[in-house]
């Protein structure tokens, strides 16, 4: 099994670990619920070190980006970041990432630890007719610093006037990248650099009594935030259309040519399913699979939790675009009432359903 | 860390029980408890199911997962926890006593059964061996 550099610390913290995806990695250090609710009303640290790293160099690097990435980088200024998925010919979801871009030539993305062979086979395939070049950087960890507090507990160990980086923008210090992204619906930081500048990071973050925080409440606080997990939510089998992921398909552009583009423009204008977010009435917990039932019409459960921040059930379900307002889920051998909601259920430490 | 009573029995699947002459106390183990992380909800059976040895009589739910209760005896159920239902964290703080799960009546003949469950030190072991 996978292990990263912060393994020890993760153990001399009282981790309890859990395989994913081939690493052994920290699912909690005692209460996923206290960790949950540090992130959304102070801070805490992550070590995601698991996930991918591939950086971008070349002439034609902010063309390849064009072509293989549903979102259009033209957007975005050097020193920012865009969502985006990537799919196949049909259209269906690989996986979703970030893309950094530093300049013209020079991109950098950050994918899911679960997909790595489907990602780096689809990037190589592509690159092909490309004056750009792809590295994967194992070597490098990334830590997440996420909530509200996290500007000023970072900005102290960085010494880096962080008030000056808005949202999805990066900057580079020393030997370390540090974004303001994340996947917790909270303000926060991550920081990608060498082991051993990270675990200094780590350390101090630790002495500073911002608590780690495992994977348990990283998906709990992702869940809050209406956020798709890869693999869960959305699969090859999905479109980004009937993934609440139509935002990031980008066709204002007529002039660029994308993967899929013409069958994402024919999904766009018949796409029937939705993603949406759910709220159980009654007692009882939401997981995925479970059955979601309104009149002739059925949807499933993607991801289901209990919400440590609002106390109640919560869920994503796809299902039907005619199925509205409530709705049965059914939980074993019973029908209990959903609500169905817009996400996100929480951002920024503010419930807004 | 809950210190495993000496007067309960256990069954592989990590449930205790008490018996208090034909009543039969059932709970889950401190090991259970610490495996399945926070308890956020508990769904119990209702007074006067009937269940046989074997059956999924309550289902407890973790922020992670959901996991089956079943009853080690065949019995007809005369109490539920209440408290749980407001304060499922019970299992988790008290697994052998605030935290139980239900209550059943069991016959003489199906209480001779019981001789062939785990004692707190077969278990313990049976643990230990995992470990």
């Amino acid at each position: 099994m996978n292990r990263t550099f912060l393994y020890e610390s993760h153990l001399g913290l009282g981790s309890k670990f859990v395989n994913f995806s081939g690493w052994e990695m920290p699912i909690h250090y005692g209460s996923q619920i206290n960790e949950h609710n540090s992130v959304r009303n102070s801070a805490g640290i992550f070590d995601v070190s698991h996930m991918n790293i591939f950086d971008f160099c070349g002439v034609e690097a902010k063309e390849f980006m064009r072509y293989v990435l549903t979102n259009d980088v033209n957007k975005i200024d050097d020193g920012f970041a865009l969502y985006s998925v990537i799919t196949n010919n049909e259209g269906g979801i690989i996986d979703d990432l970030i893309v950094y871009k530093f300049n013209n030539e020079k991109f950098r993305v950050v994918s899911n630890c679960s997909t790595f062979d489907d990602v780096n086979n689809f990037f190589e395939s592509n690159i092909i007719k490309f004056d750009c070049e792809f590295h994967h950087k194992p070597s490098l960890g990334i830590l997440a610093i996420q909530g509200p507090e996290s500007e000023i507990a970072l900005k102290n160990i960085l010494e880096l006037e962080l008030s000056n980086y808005k949202s999805f923008s990066f900057t580079e210090k020393n030997k370390l990248f540090v974004s303001r992204t994340g996947y917790t619906g909270e303000d926060g930081f991550e920081v990608i650099g060498e082991p051993k500048e990270l675990q200094n990071i780590w350390d101090l973050c630790i002495s500073r009594r911002i608590p780690p925080i495992g994977l348990g409440a990283r998906d709990t606080l992702r869940v809050e935030a209406g956020m798709n997990l890869n693999g869960t939510d959305m699969t090859i089998k999905n479109n980004p259309f009937e993934s609440n992921l139509g935002w990031v398909v980008d066709f204002s552009d007529v002039e660029r040519d994308f993967i899929a583009k013409e069958n994402l423009f024919e999904i766009k204008n018949t796409n029937k399913v939705k993603l949406v977010g759910i709220l159980l009435n009654e007692k009882g917990i939401l997981r995925s699979g479970q059955k979601i039932i309104k009149d002739d019409f059925e949807g499933e459960v993607t991801s289901g939790t209990f919400s440590p921040y609002m106390k109640k059930s919560i869920g994503l379900a796809r299902m039907p675009m005619a199925i509205n307002g409530n709705a049965n889920v059914q939980i074993r051998n019973k029908l209990l009432n959903v609500k169905i909601l817009s996400l996100p259920f929480i951002r920024k430490g503010k419930i807004m359903i | 860390m809950n210190e495993t009573p000496s007067d309960l029995k256990f069954l592989d699947s990590h449930e205790w029980i008490k018996v208090d002459d034909n009543t039969v106390i059932v709970g889950i183990s401190d090991h259970a408890q610490n495996e399945l992380g926070e308890v956020v909800f508990v769904e119990l059976p209702a007074i006067g199911d009937e269940f046989v040895s074997g059956d999924e009589a309550a289902v407890v739910e973790s922020v992670k997962a959901a996991s089956e209760v079943y009853t080690p005896i065949s019995g007809e159920v005369i109490e539920v926890n209440e408290a749980l239902d407001e304060n499922p964290e019970l299992v988790n703080t008290s697994p052998y006593e605030d935290g139980w799960f239900f209550k059943l009546k069991v016959s003489d003949e199906n209480l001779g059964n019981i001789d062939s469950l785990m004692t707190a030190e077969e278990y313990s072991s049976m643990l230990d061996g995992n470990s």
